[in-house]
């Protein structure tokens, strides 16, 4: 690999802009994809564009278009975990989810909640949790969970959740709590299909009972969504 | 086919970069395809210096030994190499690679 090529690999890395490398593995030669540019010495036609696209999109790095001797490297921006509730499932949460290559932020205008004392070296914020998810940007790479049980705090959470890309979005609460967490979104005007893509009761079914095992429930669900992996049966509704 | 890279995995590239402005001679090694279990996916990837230092891994532990006398010879000549390891279950205890899978690695010097 030229340094040329990794500088420029690195910076468009930590601009957290999604980008692929592309080596020709008799040669290695390689080329960079990012910003919808193809740089570097390997010469690549434009109909790869496309599958590049999708690789990255799909965050699979392997062979390109079925051609053995062309690798694909995808480096996508990390995976972000916004959890809305500096609660105790929030503190064993958040440490699990960053070991798991998370960055996590920890929304809780309750500023008693909300201190680095209870979450060392977790990025927090005081803001309304609606403004503070919109001030997030949540993209494809985003997962939202919602901690609270309380409507002022967690509806407008997920009303922000549900207009987004997030590709999870989980909330606690028992199945009355979460039917009548429904009824009210219904009510702001989401739609039963909307709606669905709330996981509520918030979790894989593992029978979870401490705060560090209800964490557990919930990474393992979110993980299994992010790898659209099939839901074991009857795998709604933990705790 | 592999997916999100773990934080550690993001230092590899970055200590690559770190280690070459030491003036140390660099190779990368990264796993372009497996088969069967493998412990590591797609993508994962081993930076290595002249002197033996490495960071990260192309498997659970077991084919890094080799991965690395490979990097020395790729380091001196600049010719990039694809290794194949692939071991039978039977063997697979003495090799090291107990899920007795197949990776194939890629290695090249960092120019």
């Amino acid at each position: 690999m030229k340094r040329e090529l990794l500088d420029r690999l690195l910076e468009a890395r930590s601009a957290k802009r999604p980008l692929a490398l592309i080596t020709d593995l008799a040669t290695g030669r390689q080329a960079l994809f990012c910003d919808n540019k193809l740089s570097g010495d390997l010469g690549l036609g434009d109909d790869r564009v496309g599958s590049l696209r999708q690789a990255i999109a799909a965050d699979r790095s392997g062979v390109l278009d079925g051609d053995d001797g062309l690798f694909v490297q995808v480096v996508n921006p990390p995976l972000r975990m916004v959890v809305v509730g500096a609660v105790h499932i929030a503190q064993t949460l958040a440490p699990m989810a960053t070991l798991a290559g998370y960055e996590v932020t920890v929304v809780d205008p309750r500023r008693a909640w909300a201190t680095a004392e209870r979450f060392p070296g977790v990025t927090l914020t005081t803001e309304w949790p609606d403004d503070a998810l919109a001030g997030l940007g949540l993209d494809r790479r985003c997962a939202v969970v919602t901690l609270t049980h309380d409507p002022k705090l967690d509806d407008p959470a997920l009303a922000v959740a549900l207009g987004s890309e997030a590709f999870y979005i989980g909330a606690l609460g028992s199945k009355r709590t979460h039917g009548r967490r429904l009824e009210r979104l219904r009510s702001r005007g989401f739609t039963k299909a909307e709606l669905a893509c709330i996981h509520g009761p918030i979790g894989l079914a593992l029978g979870a009972r401490s705060p560090a095992e209800i964490a557990i429930s919930i990474l393992a669900q979110v993980t299994q969504v992010l790898h659209q992996a099939p839901a074991p049966r009857s795998a709604e509704a933990a705790g | 086919m592999s997916s999100s890279k773990s934080p550690t995995e993001d230092d590899v590239l970055a200590q690559a970069a770190k280690w070459q402005d030491q003036g140390r001679q660099v190779a990368l090694a990264t796993v372009v395809a497996t088969w069967g279990s493998s412990p590591r996916p797609v993508g994962s990837q081993l930076v290595v210096d002249q002197r033996n230092n490495m960071l990260g891994s192309v498997s659970g532990g077991c084919i890094e030994g080799a991965v690395v006398h490979e990097a020395r010879q790729v380091m001196e000549s600049g010719q990039p190499r694809v290794l194949e390891f692939g071991v039978s279950d039977e063997q697979a205890w003495e090799v090291g690679l107990a899920c007795g899978g197949t990776v194939k690695v890629f290695v090249e010097r960092l120019e």
